[in-house]
Parts: C-alpha cells; structure tokens; sequence
C-alpha cells in the first residue's frame, strides 16, 4: 500500500503534526520504503493464530477503591505552559 | 582512580578507605574531561554534593551505598530534569521518582547525571537527540564513532569508566546493542521484571528497563535491586527476585546452548561469526552442548517491530501537546493551530517519522493488514523461543551485526539504521531476557558483543553463562 | 398510538438509539486513585496518571468492574467472562493522555433488555446492545476568558459505562421512558447516583427517519443531553427537521450535532467535521479482564429487589395498575418510602392506591415547596401511614388530614398526638352535626326558601357554612346526608 501526498497530509493531521511541503515530501518517500519493506509479512501464514497482544506472564492488577493519590493542583499544574486561576489554559475552542 | 567493580569500591568504603565525598569528587573530575563525548545531558556538581550529604549519612549495610550510577534520561527523576532527549520535554522537571530510580536511590547510589539517548529511545546510535550526539568513548581523535542507540549514553558513561552502573531501557535493542558498541556489559530483563511506572513510555509491550555495568557481576548486583514488582503498572511480574549475584555458577557442564541458524546472515563480517564461534567453541570447553536450533520467523522480526513499535509510540506520544507540560509553541491561533506546533517543533524528525508510520498503520482499513498482523507474527516469533526453548537452556548470538560506525554513516535510509537492531528484536517481541558481553574485538580494536538469551523469568542462568564467559577474557 | 408523523407529503417513522453514559459510583477513578467528588476546586483531584505525565500508567479499580457486572445483571445481559481495554485516539484539551481508554471489540457486557411501560397498561421491550467501561474526560470551559479555554481535569478518568441500545424506540416519549428506566435500575443497583444535573447520567441521541417499510435513513447523533426534558425536545425538533429536509428532495448528512437549549434548535459540532480515526487498538498498558463464574455469582448475591420485581410485587400484592406501579418504582427513593409505610402497617395494603396519592400530591407538594428531596423528609413513612389510617377509619376527614399533614412537617409529631392536641378529630355525632345544621337553617332562612324552590347548588352553601360551624370537622358524608334530609323535611 503506498500513499501519497494526500494521504500523508491526512496521517499528518490525525496526528496533530504539521508537514511543511519539503518534510510532506521526504517522510512520504521514507515511509513507502518502509511499507514496501514491511510487505514480506505477507509472506506468513497467520490463519488459526492468534495476535499476541501482552507478553506478560501475570493476571490483570486490580486495585481497591481508595483515594490514595492526593496530588496538589499545585503540583498537578506546576510544569503548564500557562495555567490560570487554577486551570490548564489552551487557545480557546469555539465548539 | 580506576574503581573496577561495585564491590571493589564498597569495600573500600566499608574499609573507611575513601570517603562518598571522594568518590563524588573522583567522578566529578572524570565526567568534566570527558565533557566532549556529549555523554550527559544533565550533570550538575551540586546536585551530586547534595546526595552525598544525605548518603554520607545511611547505613553501610545498603548495597549500592555511594556507588556512582548515571540514569539514562527517560527516568524520571525528582531531583534533575528529565527531558527523553527531546525539545518538547526541554524543561520538564517531574515531581516524582520513577520506580527503579527509586530502588537504586534506596540502596544509597549516587547518581551522576542523566545521560544522553536517541529521543524517546527512537534510534541506534544516539543521533537522534535534541541534545547533539554522543561520541563513542573508544573513537579515535577527529572519527567519532557511534556509540549505539538508543542508551548510547550510559553505555558511553560506563565505558568512559564516569560511573559504576548506568541504567538504560530496551525496547528493540536499546540496551544491548550500544554495549556491544562500546564494549560494556548491558542486560535486558524479561519484560515485566522492572517496572515501567515512571519511565517515559515509547513502545509499551516492548520497553523494558535495565543496566549497563563494566562486568558481569556488577550487573547481577544492580539488576537485583532494580527489579520488584509494583503495583502501579499493571505490566509489572508478581516473582521473587532472586539475589543472582550470590547465586553465580559458572558450571556449564550439561546446559544446552542453542544456536540458530537464522541468525547466520548474509552480509555480516567474517570477525563477527569469528567471535560468535569463538564462543561457541569456549561454551564447549566449559562443558555446555551445543544444539543447532531453528527460530523460523527470524527474519520477519524487524519488519514485525517496526509496525508495532510505531503504533504503540504514535499514541504514548499523543499526551506531548503542549498543555499539561513541556513545550508549547507561541503564537497559536486555535487548539489544533497549538497542537501541530508545538508537535512539529518539539519532535525531531525519527520521531516525527515513527509517529506518522505508526498512526498509519492503526487507522481505519489499515489496522488489519498491518497491526493486526504484526501481532500474529509475533505470536510466531515467541512461539519460536518457546519451542527452541525446550531443545535448549540459552541461546547465544551475535549482539550486533557490526561494531560502532561513523557517527553519522547511516543517516539517510531509516531502514538500513533499523538493520542495527536484526539480532536484538527478536527477543524483545518474545519478552525474553538477554545480555550482551564484550567478546573480542574486530581489527580496528573496536569491542564486538555476543548475546545470551533464555526463557521467561531465567536471567540467573544468563548471568551464569555471561560470567563464564567473561573469565575468557581477564 | 401510531408512531407515525404526517409529513406533507409522506408518512414516517422515527428511528432512535440512545447511547447513555452513566458515571459508576466508586471512590475512586477507574484508572487511578484519585477522588470522583463532584463540584471541587478546579484540578484538586486529578493525580500524575489522570494528568498523563510522562511514564503514568493505568491500574483498573475492582470495585468499577463489580458495579458494571450488577448493571449487567441488571439489564439482563450477557456478562462476557473476557473483555479488552482499548485505547481510542483522539486530540482535545480535556483530554490529557491524547487517548481514552475505552473497549471496542471484547466489552465486559453484551446483549440485554430493559421494557418500558405505557400509560395505557402495555409494555415494550427495548434491546441493548452493550455495555461497557471507559474513562470520562476533563471539562473545558469555554466562556471563562475571552481568548483562552479553561481546563479542569478533576473529572478526568471517572469511571463511566457506556449503555448502548438497539435502535428499537420509535419516539420521544419511548425514550423518555427507555431512560428512566435505565435511571431507576442504576440506582436501585446503587452503581450510579443517576444526578443528570451533575452529569452523572448523560446521553446521546442517534436519531434518523424513514419511510415505513424502508431501510434505516442516515442517522444523526446529538450529543450530550443530560435532562429527559431536553432529550424529548431535542427528539422532537430533529425528526422535523430531518422530515423537512427529506420532503424538500434533500438529504441528510451524517453529522454529530448539538442542542442549543435556549434556542430548541440542534447544530452540527464544529469540532466533529472532519471525520475521526480513533485508530482502536488494545491499551498495551493493560491485560485482558477476565471474571469467572464465581466472581460473578457473588456479585449476583449482591443485587436488591431491581425495579421490575418490585413493580410485580406492587402489582400482585398491592392491586396497583402495572402503569402506576411501574411510575412508582421508577424512582427507588420514593418506591422505598412507600414500601416503608405499607411495611409500618399490612392494613394500609388495602388502601394502597390512597398511600400513593398521599405521597405523590401531598407530600410531594410540601417536600418541593421546601426543596426536599423524599429522603430527607421530616414526616416519616409510619407517620404518613398512620395519618392514612387514620382517614380511612374516619377518624379525621381527608380535609383535616391535609392541615394535620403540614403540622407534622413542622413538627415531626406522630398525626395522633397533633389530632388530640389541636382537637381535629372529626365528628361523627349525629346530634352534634345536627345541631350545626340546624343553626346554619336557622340563620339562612331566606336560603332554605330558594333552595327548595329549585336552587339545588345552594346546597354546597349549607354544607360549606355547616362544616364552617363544626370548624371543619364534621364528617362530610354524615354532613350531606342531615342536610339533604333536613331540608327534604321542610318541603
């Protein structure tokens, strides 16, 4: 599967990365490399197998129902670009 | 001062022979001459100082009590920044400790500093960070060489002889193969042994921490103390760690070495088998039987890790838009306006690169043909191990198909860089535990690795193995 | 009832599904350990993980499986012994991880049904499709600062399950009734408070329309209604406008919409234009869920009488229409009031409808005049149940028994003890009732005189002036009765 310029800008915006035209260019052409080269796992037969997801030996953590993280929102709110009044601030988002 | 070993130094300083301020002060002046090499991104005197003023103070009974240690700069750490050797997390100073760190904190290490790495551990040769390159503490005056990625850093603070113990994380490689270019040991844990809680994610199912130490035993020592279970990752194995150090046996005599034919490729030098036969031939002699073995998807192991790996990065990486933390472009004019530039400024370019292979591959119409088969491959690929697995004990390998190259030799094609790691993917797509040891050396004098691999859980008779083997060069 | 709307044109029918998504009652968050109060300062309860630091990583809390199981059970569904954690990729500001860990493919609970009952005595059965469990995200705010949103992430990783239905309702009074009904259950399950004003129950509507007999139309989806008034009006408002569109020659485009509530009018969202990718894929942070046969026969040990049980048990035991049972169970606070008075006293279940009315007029009036919830009301079921007691023994009559009810807000007196001391007891002598009347005759004669001259009405004004006289506590039918005979004697 190949893509093209579209596709890449569209790839690019699902991941909130912006591509000048140069970039859009050179990172198209690297990752139809890699796809032609990530093609020979055609080559497997993987009927009857099933995905192997985790490769960790144990049993899903459960934890109890506690408040136990008390974090500060000053803490919580130190390392922010621009925090106000107590809140993370963003550009705003005209819904 | 040369410290050669964890327990040399501890007695010395059980033995009243130094002090931690003298240690402190020794690696202090080794780390500023070797300020070239780029090795760490973080080192401050005072922040050293004020460790050992609270170690100076703890019990003799503690380990790692002032042994000099560098953390690789994916942990996070409370004391110094943590910046996973990217723009976006420049000046992020996290308020907590990652779980490992924190285990070595609890038995009295000293850290240096934090060392330099590809960013977000995306790469082989420490190219890749926002910080500049690492120089390989083995290249000769005016040819840099590579010192491995993506914990070239720790490798290189290991083998510039700036620390006792460096950790790094491995996720395809990452740890074995720069110690195999820089000619150190470095072990890679079963996955789930140390926790990932606190270290800045790459690829979940793959990362795994471990250490980087001048020996063998070394390694032993603080891999023990790394590792433990933790209930805030919910990845992390529920075993008891075993005190391998105590537990070294370097009788082989009867232990199953597995060697894989799939691992003999075309194109790989002559020295590089010539070691790996070396080895085989050592193992012998101690006793091991060899068994030629058989992992038939070996080959599809790369191309498996580079649909996976950039999949699971394209949405870890997701949480870098600039609002809770890190870099934030200026100047936006809307939410998404802030979020494509903050991104496209504080990634570089292999990021950027993986991001976009692995939010392709997951997206509709895409998933099944290539995520979704990944996976069944890599089932393949473990099933492989565990088969072998019951032919043999360990499996010994090649760590790398070449020694350190030219820092910036293969820049241009991402996938002849992806190459570096054909030897060390395997394992990490199985979960299984793997060291690579320095074991000769190729005719410019650059250290050539050997790997050792075995099942789930089993890095005491890894240890075992590595430590023999070690003997063959003292 | 047809469920048909005349067009101009043509005849439809209106298709509706309800995603709702309910917050489970927990402590903690479903991925974290922080606290799920609602109304805190702004990011006072948001934790490294809910803030998506570099290296947090997500821990389930047992107890948000549990509660999800008991919904399951209570939807009567299929509980899925395996389930996968998923991870839906997305960007907005409340969303710090830059995902959300949901379930796509393997959710924790499949097929199931709820029915709904109509006023008329019928029933409908309205399937489920799923359910399963996600983290709910932060909150903006949009109208704080003139070039900024705010951020708060205290809601950020709350547990929520996602109810999803069949497209099986056919209006806005279905679904009215479809979510009440999975309201009630939720709360009788006690998995969540079932506050929409807080939003702890929301829901989004997909709605399409369609000619009858024809495949489904295109759906619209209008997201984020959080009160049954606005779900209907929003129903209402976007199936004439899709008839509309269609009648016109025009089609519909999918869209994910908003309903502006002051102006009653849905709007496609900006932010959804574009179509989103989530690219699902298992959260490789996290294992499979696996919950085996034992788990979940403790946890079926744990469920109380759910809505429709108690609504049989209204039906068979009290002699309650299906309709006004099912209105009555529909909310567990009330329904448990009314179980206590009837409990207080097996003699009140021949009077039950009565103990109702008493409950959901006159109760209700004075617990909203003074915005009580059921739960907190000062006049006790036993209490209730004897002021009833005592209408249906004529003691008092239901008249007084309203003033005696307000005396027993006041005062939270048992209703005998206020009858005795304010002397209310009704009287029933009727050689004190006739003297009352007699009197009223007495000082009205010209009235007597109109009266059996053909003016029947006035003998509301006798009663009215005779009860006055007995300061409202002769008993109204022994009253009637003397009048009319009383006045019969004089012709």
């Amino acid at each position: 599967m190949k893509l093209n310029t579209n596709t890449i800008n569209k790839i690019a915006k699902l991941a909130r990365i912006r591509l000048s035209e140069k970039e859009a260019d050179e990172f198209l052409k690297d990752i139809n490399s890699i796809l032609d080269w990530v093609e020979q796992l055609n080559e497997v037969n993987t009927d009857n197998v099933e995905p192997l997801t985790n490769i960790s030996s144990s049993a899903l953590t459960k934890r109890r129902d506690e408040n136990q993280d008390i974090n500060s929102s000053d803490e919580i709110l130190q390392n922010s670009p621009d925090k106000l009044e107590g809140y993370f601030a963003v550009p705003k988002v005209v819904e | 001062m040369e410290f050669q070993s964890i327990s040399q130094l501890k007695l010395l300083l059980d033995d009243n022979k130094i002090s931690v301020k003298e240690i402190a002060q020794t690696y202090i002046k080794k780390i500023k001459e070797k300020k070239d090499l780029n090795i760490f991104i973080y080192f401050n005197e005072d922040k050293i100082y004020d460790q050992v003023k609270l170690i100076e103070k703890i019990s003799n009974d503690n380990s790692l009590k002032g042994i000099p240690i560098a953390v690789k700069d994916l942990f996070c750490t409370k004391n110094m920044p943590t910046t996973a050797g990217s723009k976006i997390l420049e000046n992020f100073n996290p308020t907590y400790e990652s779980f490992v760190t924190q285990k070595l904190i609890n038995q009295g290490s000293m850290f240096v500093g934090k060392t330099n790495l590809d960013e977000f551990a995306m790469g082989s040769a420490t190219n890749t960070s926002y910080f500049g390159d690492t120089i390989n503490p083995l290249s000769n005056e005016g040819s840099p060489l590579a010192p491995g990625g993506s914990s070239g850093g720790s490798a290189a603070a290991v083998a510039a002889d700036l620390c006792l113990g460096a950790t790094g994380t491995d996720t395809g490689g990452s740890i074995r193969q720069p110690a195999s270019f820089c000619g150190v040991v470095g072990i890679k844990p079963t996955y789930g042994i140390c926790s990932r809680w606190g270290i800045a994610a790459f690829a979940s199912s793959l990362d795994q921490a471990g250490i980087f130490s001048k020996n063998v035993t070394d390694a032993s020592i603080l891999l023990k103390e790394m590792a433990g279970h933790d209930l805030r990752d919910s990845t992390s194995s529920n075993v008891k760690i075993p005190n391998f150090s105590e537990n070294l046996n370097i009788d082989l005599k009867g232990k199953k070495i597995g060697i894989p034919k799939e691992y003999t490729i075309d194109g790989i030098s002559d020295e590089i088998n010539e070691v790996w036969e070396q080895a085989i031939k050592s193992l012998e002699q101690k006793g091991a039987i060899i068994e030629h073995i058989s992992l038939p998807h070996t080959k599809y192991a790369l191309p498996t890790y580079y649909i996976i790996a950039p999949a699971e990065a394209s949405s870890n990486l997701a949480r870098y838009d600039g609002v809770k933390y890190g870099h934030r472009a200026e100047n936006a004019k809307s939410l998404d306006d802030m979020y494509e530039l903050t991104r496209s400024e504080g990634f570089g370019k292999e990021v950027k690169r993986r991001i976009l292979i692995g939010t392709y591959v997951l997206s509709a119409g895409y998933y099944d043909a290539y995520y979704l088969k990944a996976q069944k491959v890599r089932k393949l690929i473990a099933d492989d191990f565990v088969k072998a697995f019951k032919e043999c004990d360990l499996i010994l390998t090649p760590t790398a198909p070449s020694a350190a190259f030219p820092l910036n030799e293969k820049q241009d094609d991402p996938i002849k860089m992806y190459l570096n790691d054909v030897f060390t993917v395997p394992a990490s797509l199985a979960g299984i535990p793997g060291i690579s040891i320095p074991y000769g050396k190729d005719k410019n004098g650059l250290p050539l690795g050997i790997q050792l691999l075995s099942k789930h859980f089993n890095e005491q008779e890894i240890f075992n193995a590595a430590f023999a083997l070690e003997k063959d060069y003292e | 009832m047809s469920n048909l709307i005349k067009g101009k044109h043509h005849d439809w029918e209106t298709v509706i599904g309800l995603e709702i998504h309910a917050q489970v009652k927990s402590n903690s968050k479903l991925f974290s350990s922080s606290s799920t109060t609602f109304g805190s300062n702004p990011n006072s309860q948001v934790s490294l993980v809910d803030a998506a630091m570099p290296g947090m990583l997500p821990v389930i809390n047992k107890y948000c499986i549990e509660q999800a199981v008991k919904t399951g059970v209570g939807l009567n569904a299929k509980i899925n012994k395996y389930s996968i954690f998923d991870r839906k990729n997305y960007f907005y500001a409340d969303l710090p991880q830059g995902y959300q860990i949901s379930q796509y493919k393997y959710p924790i609970i499949g097929e199931g049904k709820v029915t709904i009952d109509f006023k008329d005595g019928s029933s409908k059965e309205i399937r489920i499709v799923r359910l399963h469990l996600e983290q709910d995200a932060g909150k903006s705010l949009h109208d704080q600062n003139p070039t900024k949103t705010y951020v708060d992430l205290n809601r950020s990783g709350v547990a929520l399950m996602e109810i999803v239905s069949e497209p099986d309702l056919r209006n806005a009074d279905e679904a009215g009734l479809y979510i009440s009904k999975i309201r009630s259950i939720l709360m009788y399950l006690d998995t969540c408070d079932g506050n929409m004003q807080e939003g702890s129950l929301r829901a989004d509507v997909n709605i399409s329309v369609r000619k009858p007999g024809d495949e489904y139309g295109t759906r619209c989806e209008i997201k984020n209604l959080n009160s049954i008034k606005f779900i209907k009006q929003a129903i209402n408002y976007e199936v004439k406008r899709q008839i509309e569109v269609l009648e016109e020659g025009g089609s519909i485009e999918q869209n994910t919409l908003l309903f502006n509530t002051s102006t009653g009018k849905t709007k496609p969202m900006r932010s959804k234009e574009e179509a989103h990718d989530y690219r699902y894929f298992p959260d490789p942070d996290l294992l499979p869920l696996e919950i085996d046969q034992e788990e979940i026969d403790n946890i079926k040990k744990l469920i109380p009488e759910l809505p429709d049980e108690r609504k049989k048990r209204y039906v068979d035991e009290y002699n309650l229409s299906n309709y006004d049972a099912s209105v009555l169970t529909s909310d567990k606070a009330i329904s448990d009031y009314f179980d206590s008075v009837i409990k207080s006293d097996f003699s009140l279940k021949a009077s039950s409808k009565i103990v109702v009315n008493w409950i959901t007029s006159e109760l209700f009036s004075i617990l909203n005049e003074n915005n009580l919830e059921i739960i907190n009301s000062p006049i006790k079921p036993k209490d209730l149940g004897k002021l009833v007691k005592l209408i249906n023994e004529d003691i008092i009559s239901g008249k007084i028994a309203k003033e005696v009810l307000i005396e027993m807000f006041n005062t939270t007196s048992d209703p005998q003890i206020i009858i005795d001391k304010k002397g209310l007891k009704q009287v029933t002598n009727t050689d004190e009732i006739e003297a009352f009347v007699d009197e009223v005759i007495e000082e009205n004669k010209k009235m007597v005189e109109q009266y059996l001259s053909g003016k029947d009405k006035l003998l509301g004004f006798f009663v009215g002036q005779s009860m006055k006289k007995s300061k409202g506590k002769a008993n109204p039918q022994i009253l009637n009765e003397i009048i009319k005979k009383k006045l019969s004697k004089k012709n």
